[in-house]
């Protein structure tokens, strides 16, 4: 019995396939999700998910979200979704690197919508770094 | 009376403008496109999270979430997204005066998206509490931000509720000025068709049918519902916001059209002027030949 991987974000369908297991950074820990699995919601937090097919693995950075597992199909909705061959590691270590200076320029006092938005670019930013490094590691 | 080169002048300058409004009809029409793409593309994510939401209301107790009560504050936060360019006929003009002639109880308070919004809003001497620039064509990442102070805003308590002004794109030549209830949350809708949702019928969110199956929620269906609602919301921002783009560049298309029309009978009737002019032009110059003929015979 085939399971149905699909990623979605509010932009596009990232993500369609069927895989044999996906593995996902639930807000409890590490979820591993093979075919069949019980009918389950939970919340998705910033992270890596793998899923493998035919015995090779994939990496994706994902952000918050939800995860929908049903029997047959497990649907992710994230905010954010990158393939690890997109990430432009330079690129986002630059956007890290801003966005570090930028919090420590914000003055004490000002508006949190600023530093609301810099920790969210932080985060989103780490997280894509992470899984990019651990797959060069390897 | 113009002499035939003021008229050629004329002539050249109104065709390079009408050059420039096509090319901008043109543009806007690609626009457009990409926007109603990009509703498009969000659908499977709002259809998914519409089925989660319905299981989850029955499964979650009745007013477990602050978003479903009104805050305890007396005013009111207004969203107004307009757009950042002109050019675009009466769009942002019409948002602005259904959100003059609309009554809102207690005192408001303002966020804009798009140049035109803040600028209006200033002029108009209102409190504008925050201005979010969001590029074309509009990013998710982008919009969360503006979406996350509203929330942020709300949840501190010191708004009653939160209302979104907009543009809703029916279809290329209708384009309705909306006012919105973003928070709180109307249960009853909760997981439905929204209105304003799907830039005209042919794209329609599915509405979700009641036959969801049952979920184990994990930890549990309050915290899940906890960090859901925050993310329907922001979703539900980010459709309003494709609404409001695909209608600018849908009346800026408009617009444009209507002045390639223009330009072109403008030309029209200069070309005509232009002719008579030179036709009486020659005729004055033949009369003169013929008249010195006759005088020297």
């Amino acid at each position: 019995m085939p399971l149905k991987l699909e990623i979605v974000t509010p932009e596009a369908r990232i993500f369609s396939d069927e895989v044999d297991s996906v593995v996902l950074p639930g807000v409890e820990g590490e979820m591993g999700v093979l075919p069949a699995h019980a009918n389950l919601v939970t919340t998705l937090t910033h992270g890596e998910l793998v899923y493998t097919k035919g015995g090779k693995s994939t990496h994706f950075a994902v952000g918050e979200g939800l995860v929908e597992v049903t029997g047959s199909t497990t649907r992710i909705l994230t905010d954010m979704a990158v393939g690890v061959e997109e990430i432009d590691e330079k690129a986002v270590q630059e956007a890290l690197d801003r966005a570090k200076h930028a919090l420590e320029n914000i003055k004490p006092g000002t508006d949190n919508e600023e530093v609301a938005a810099v920790m969210a670019m932080i985060q989103r930013s780490s997280a894509q770094l992470h899984v990019k490094r651990k797959r060069h590691s390897l | 009376m113009p002499s035939t080169r003021d008229i050629r002048r004329r002539i050249k300058s109104v065709k390079s403008t009408a050059q420039i409004t096509k090319a901008m009809q043109l543009v806007a029409a690609a626009k457009m496109k990409k926007a109603q793409d990009q509703a498009t593309n969000g659908r499977a994510y709002a259809e998914t999270m519409n089925k989660i939401l319905v299981a989850l209301r029955d499964a979650a107790e009745e007013g477990s979430h602050s978003y479903f009560d009104e805050g305890k504050g007396t005013k009111t936060l207004v969203l107004v997204i307009a757009s950042d360019k002109g050019l675009c006929g009466a769009l942002n003009t019409n948002l602005f005066k259904k959100l003059v002639n609309t009554k809102i109880e207690g005192d408001c308070d303002f966020v804009t998206i798009g140049r035109k919004a803040s600028q209006a809003l200033s002029r108009l001497r209102k409190t504008l509490i925050a201005d979010f620039p969001i590029k074309d064509p509009a990013k998710f990442t982008d919009l969360r931000t503006a979406g996350n102070f509203i929330q942020e805003k709300f949840r501190s308590g010191d708004y009653k509720k939160v209302l979104i002004a907009f543009n809703n794109f029916v279809n290329t030549v209708t384009v309705v000025p909306t006012i919105e209830q973003l928070l709180p949350v109307d249960k009853v809708t909760l997981g439905g068709k929204r209105s304003f949702e799907g830039m005209g019928s042919a794209l329609e969110v599915k509405e979700t049918d009641h036959n969801v199956p049952e979920y184990t929620f994990e930890p549990n269906a309050a915290a899940v519902f906890e960090s859901i609602l925050p993310q329907y919301v922001n979703n539900t921002l980010y459709q309003m916001l494709l609404e409001a783009r695909a209608s600018e560049h849908s009346s800026r298309m408009v617009a444009m059209k209507n002045a390639t029309d223009n330009a072109k009978q403008m030309l029209k009737d200069l070309s005509l002027e232009y002719n008579k002019l030179r036709q009486a032009a020659i005729t004055n110059e033949l009369l003169e030949i013929t008249t010195a003929k006759m005088a020297l015979e």
